[in-house]
């Protein structure tokens, strides 16, 4: 318990100083929401419509974008080699990870969404859906971003394929998240913040083992 | 089925059979296309409904060819055996090419019957999704430069996608018919009628025929090259 509490305590330190780039994915996620409007046009009745649906789009985006730093720094700098070697389970380590990187990506990013959704003029209605659906939602982001980042490990250019294999994953956090929103809007009950759910606590359950056995097999021979 | 698994017998075994395969596939592709041209058109969809015969097949046999990547992919991780993990590796080419078939053709037909060349349909967009899976794994495959660590890499993709490959289906379901819930055109009519039963079951015969001939050919390639490959090692 203390070598978990330890590991997420240093990667969530390296993610905050000076290089770690979490506030990096941060200003993506606002520049990304801010250049939408700009390429559809400042309509705001068409921009309260969408806003729960980019402000997804941009989360998955910005989740995405961050995935590098999660295993690859540590499988460079060796550091990797004796998380594995540690007593720790190596699926305990990458469950440490994932909530890293959800701590430090998914959590600042569903913090800032309601002031982009302010932006984009949501009704009052939507803003609970929104931030209910980012606090479920971005664990599975960041889970199932893991497996992809711990596949990627030792290619040279992994940040490449890295969404090819990640974003079709992702597709019902995008559907059932964006749709938790649309559905508030119309003021229609829909079922999607359960399924949402249900998607991100069987990802956080499988991802950790998925993520273990990439990373072993890139690291041994 | 693990006799067989040793690359040298598969070869042995396989060769004879490849061209009895692909005339089998020939000669049902060939019937399915004369009894498929020779049915009366569809008293709604006219002759459109002749793409039928070759769309849906398609995406049968793609869906086929993903489960059938996993399930070789799976062995090859948990039994360590080089010629699942050939098996896996030559399915996906394929599995993406009758995926971009059964697009193109669902394309061709959905011009004529709903006026556009894509429509935002449930079964539309999941195959979509379905493909980008394929060319993932594609991806990850070429990217790995040592081969077993390849084969794991993406046989651990290929079961992760395999789980949620459910989970996208029902998500992308719900979300089309969330939307506004249309599409059901394709479902129209109450029961086939037996004029077009059997065309599409003699093209979904061939096209799965199809499907094994390529693999067996391709999977007898990728073993010959990889020995082909280890005798330039060995000489040089």
């Amino acid at each position: 318990m203390t070598s978990f509490v330890s590991l997420l305590s240093r990667d969530m330190r390296l993610a905050f100083r000076a290089g770690g780039g979490a506030m990096l994915a941060l200003a993506f996620f606002a520049s990304v929401a801010a250049l939408v409007p700009l390429g559809i046009g400042p309509d705001l009745r068409l921009l309260a419509r969408i806003a729960g649906g980019v402000l997804w789009i941009a989360t998955v985006l910005a989740g995405l974008l961050s995935l590098d730093r999660l295993f690859q720094a540590d499988y460079e700098d060796g550091s990797l080699d004796l998380i594995a070697l540690s007593p720790m389970p190596l699926e305990a380590a990458s469950f440490a990870k994932i909530a890293a990187h959800w701590l430090t990506t998914g959590l600042p990013l569903t913090l800032l969404s309601p002031v982009l959704a302010l932006m984009y003029g949501m009704p009052a209605r939507g803003f609970a859906p929104l931030i209910a659906s980012l606090l479920i939602g971005t664990p599975a982001v960041s889970a199932i971003g893991a497996v992809g980042a711990s596949l990627t490990l030792s290619i040279r250019r992994g940040g490449l394929i890295l969404p090819l294999i990640v974003l079709p994953l992702l597709a019902p956090a995008v559907i059932f998240g964006a749709g938790a929103v649309i559905g508030a809007l119309d003021n229609l009950p829909n079922g999607a913040l359960p399924l949402l759910a249900a998607f991100s606590f069987a990802a956080l359950l499988l991802s950790p083992f998925a993520a273990a056995a990439a990373v072993r097999l890139n690291i041994g021979s | 089925m693990f006799a067989y698994a040793n690359p040298k017998r598969f070869l042995d075994v396989s060769g004879p059979i490849v061209p009895w395969l692909a005339t089998a596939s020939a000669v049902s592709l060939g019937v399915g296309l004369y009894l498929g041209f020779t049915a009366p058109p569809d008293y709604q969809q006219g002759d459109t409904v002749r793409i039928m015969f070759i769309h849906v097949p398609a995406a049968w046999t793609a869906m086929m060819a993903y489960a059938l990547m996993a399930l070789s992919a799976a062995i090859g991780l948990i039994n360590r055996h080089p010629l699942a993990d050939v098996a896996a590796k030559t399915a996906a080419p394929l599995g993406a090419l009758f995926t971009a078939l059964a697009l193109i053709t669902g394309s061709l037909w959905g011009k004529p019957m709903w006026g556009a060349w894509w429509v935002w349909d449930a079964r539309l967009t999941s195959f979509l999704l379905l493909l980008f899976l394929y060319l993932g794994y594609i991806a990850l495959w070429n990217a790995i430069e040592d081969e077993t660590r390849a084969a794991r890499a993406t046989a651990i993709l290929a079961i992760v996608g395999a789980v949620n490959l459910p989970i996208i289906e029902f998500s992308v379901e719900w979300w089309s018919t969330l939307h506004q819930g249309e599409s059901i055109l394709r479902k129209g009519g109450p029961l086939i009628a037996s004029v077009f039963l059997w065309p599409l079951a003699a093209m979904a015969l061939g096209y799965t025929l199809l499907f094994f001939t390529l693999w067996i050919v391709r999977i007898r390639t990728e073993i010959l090259n990889r020995r082909l490959r280890a005798l330039q090692m060995g000489a040089a």
